[in-house]
């Protein structure tokens, strides 16, 4: 595991990895713990993600992932700790969006629900016309959402996300029920972003995923972050144990070992 | 607020069923209303029979009715086919062509006659009715009771009138004709006059003393008679009511029918538009979305309550040009009523707000309006008579906790001049919006 307080990213600059240590992190968590009704969700977790990296949460159903995401965004608040970053966005796993409105019309609501709310000053309209662009989706902008294909519905999900010009995009579970072609339009957009400065921490349970697209893994489990480094750091963590080389077989003997 | 609304009238727009049924709905119910009110009067359908010769006079003390006369009497309050036998008419009910069947035997001109005689026998009508329905049996016998209280008061009253002819006879004297000859009858005042004339002339003694008992009887005979002409008419018409209202006026039977199709419209559309667009918003996942920043959850329910009043308004506008075609509205009152339909609208959306909040899914929210609203909009329809004063109170209390009695109350008192205030629904209404907007609010922090 890389020392408590380090932050190291790689930046895909033409294909190619380079590593970058950051100064400031772009988003921050410090001993954050939540509970709901007695039981707790999540118990004095830390987390930070640096400017343009991309991190990937991982761990079992219940592990907090979901918690931890909606609390780095905003949207609940923890029972202790703190957590400080600005301009989040965040990508609910399951498309907020109205379906029997047109693309278009979806994007020119929340744009101009985050004109009026001061968080952009872009004209609402040229924004839609940026969005579609963004997410080439022009040819379908009339098109009710209701009608786009599971990924495409998810690039518009996305692009909403973006419209404030987020400097940290939180994606719950992006790629769920997309198919392999639509999952790597949708990460081939999102690393688009990240080329362009922008961090990313998305949560998965396809560890093919974290791997492929993430430059930093952590691992939650019952609550607690059990694990903080890259994909090779976690199978290094469990060679002792006689894993393979599959991430996804490390991953298990890792959670094993610590009793999960 | 006001991009949340466009958008909920957008979705609203691309549900072409949805919408299909908000302007289908009124207008459907406003020609099921109005038809239903124009067309109350509508009269039983009832065979005839008269048995009685044609053209039969019936006199009576100088009085005639003729058999028409009685027929028309009896056809007054219902509608009657001609039949031209008891077997005729006995088929029309069991065909269903009549509701019942009426049969005036052939004696019933000298039955008639006899009522004026020493020896009344009333006449006695024959009635056929299918059995086989019970409402309708009810319907039946309360125009059949009709039909023959009309018969019997004019019988009444010609037989009173042929009575007071007699005792004017006796009174005051006259032509009186007996089987076919005239006869002098010299009545009592008469007689008085001639008896006190020769009582001074007859001597004193046993004779003069029954002469002037023959004078008291005739002057006190004269005096009482003169009181059995109204008597007699008193019977005829034996109580009569003289009719106070108190209070405020009730509304007439239109305003109220009006009242209550516009109130249960405007109830049921309101309350499972907004119950339901809340609901989605969770649905949708927008919800979430909405809150992070872009707008505040009382915004959001303020956005509801405005689609709510909006599009419930217009559907009651609809309603209400559809039974002005049947009913006369007051267009004139129009500011009046439009602030009732303003104020109901609002107070159903803050409930309807309220169930989508606490339902949080579309159809539990739908289910649940349903289930809510009809019964409790029923319940504030029972007459406070019509139950014991333990229920009357529950009634009362489920009734001012529910917008759909304040909203009627507005209506009528907005579409008619003598119906309930006006002003006193509006501010239970506005209570009501305030009340249930803050129970929408309460149960949206855990949406």
């Amino acid at each position: 595991m890389p020392p408590a307080g380090a932050s190291f990213f790689r930046r895909r600059v033409q294909g190619n990895l380079l590593k970058v240590k950051s100064q400031e992190p772009a988003l921050a968590a410090r001993e954050v713990s939540k509970s709901f009704d007695g039981r707790e969700a999540l118990g004095g977790v830390d987390f930070e993600v640096g400017p343009g990296e991309v991190v990937a949460l991982i761990g079992p159903n219940g592990a907090g992932k979901t918690t931890l995401l909606s609390i780095l965004a905003g949207i609940s608040k923890p029972d202790s700790g703190q957590v400080e970053g600005h301009g989040v966005a965040w990508v609910p796993q399951q498309a907020a969006l109205y379906r029997r409105l047109t693309v278009r019309e979806n994007l020119l609501l929340f744009a101009r629900l985050q004109h009026d709310a001061g968080l952009t000053s872009e004209a609402p309209q040229t924004m839609v016309e940026r969005m579609l662009g963004l997410t080439g989706l022009s040819a379908r902008a009339d098109d009710p959402v209701g009608t786009l294909s599971g990924g495409n519905q998810q690039r518009v999900n996305i692009a909403i996300g973006l419209m404030a010009g987020p400097s940290v995009l939180l994606l719950d579970e992006p790629s769920v029920g997309l198919d392999p072609a639509q999952r790597e339009r949708l990460w081939s957009f999102v690393l688009g972003l990240v080329g362009d400065g922008t961090s990313v921490t998305f949560s998965t349970h396809d560890i093919g995923e974290a791997e492929r697209y993430a430059e930093r893994i952590v691992v939650l489990a019952e609550g607690e972050r059990v694990f903080n480094g890259t994909a090779d750091e976690l199978r290094s963590e469990v060679e002792a144990g006689g894993a393979t080389g599959d991430l996804e077989s490390s991953f298990l003997a890792f959670l094993r070992e610590r009793g999960h | 607020m006001r991009w949340l609304l466009q958008k909920d009238l957008q979705i609203l727009r691309r549900s072409p069923l949805q919408l299909a049924l908000l302007v289908l709905y009124p207008i459907l119910i406003a020609l099921l209303v109005g038809f239903a009110m124009t067309r109350g009067g509508e009269q039983t359908r009832v065979a005839l029979y008269n048995a009685m010769p044609p053209s039969e006079s019936l006199g009576f003390g100088g009085e005639e009715v003729d058999g028409n006369e009685i027929r028309d009497q009896l056809c007054d309050r219902v509608d009657c086919i001609e039949a031209n036998s008891t077997a005729e008419a006995t088929e029309m009910v069991e065909a269903g062509e009549a509701t019942a069947a009426v049969v005036l035997p052939e004696d019933t001109g000298d039955r008639i006659r006899s009522l004026a005689s020493l020896n009344p026998e009333p006449p006695v009508i024959q009635i056929i009715v299918n059995g086989s329905d019970t409402v309708e049996n009810q319907v039946t016998d309360d125009r059949i009771d009709a039909m023959l209280g009309e018969a019997n008061l004019l019988l009444a009253q010609r037989l009173s009138e042929g009575a007071k002819q007699y005792l004017d006879l006796i009174l005051k004297g006259g032509e009186l004709d007996l089987l076919g000859q005239e006869i002098e009858v010299l009545g009592l005042t008469k007689s008085e006059q001639i008896l006190r004339k020769i009582e001074p002339k007859v001597p004193p003694g046993t004779d003069r003393e029954e002469l002037k008992r023959a004078i008291t009887f005739a002057g006190l005979a004269t005096d009482n008679l003169d009181l059995a002409g109204p008597l007699l008419t008193a019977i005829t018409q034996p109580i009569q009511a003289e009719k106070i209202e108190v209070g405020d006026e009730a509304p007439s039977l239109d305003t109220f029918a009006i009242g209550v199709t516009t109130g249960f419209a405007l109830m049921f559309v309101t309350v499972l538009l907004v119950a339901g667009s809340v609901a989605l918003e969770r649905e949708e996942n927008a919800f979430t979305r909405l809150t992070a920043g872009l707008v505040s959850r009382s915004q959001i329910l303020a956005a509801k309550i405005g689609l709510g009043t909006v599009v419930g308004t217009a559907v009651a506008l609809i309603l209400l040009s559809g039974l002005g075609i049947f009913v006369g509205i007051e267009w004139g009152r129009a500011p009046y009523w439009l602030l009732a339909l303003v104020f109901g609208a609002a107070a159903f959306s803050a409930g309807g707000s309220a169930l989508g909040a606490a339902a949080r899914e579309v159809r539990a929210a739908t289910l649940a309006a349903v289930m809510i609203c009809l019964p409790v909009a029923l319940l504030s329809l029972v007459p406070d008579d019509a139950v014991g004063p333990a229920i009357e109170t529950a009634i009362s209390l489920v009734s001012a906790i529910f917008p759909f009695r304040p909203t009627l109350d507005a209506l009528t008192g907005g579409l008619e001049l003598s119906g309930p205030s006006l002003w006193l629904p509006l501010l239970h209404l506005i209570i009501l919006t305030v009340v249930y907007g803050a129970l929408a609010r309460l149960a949206l922090r855990r949406f």
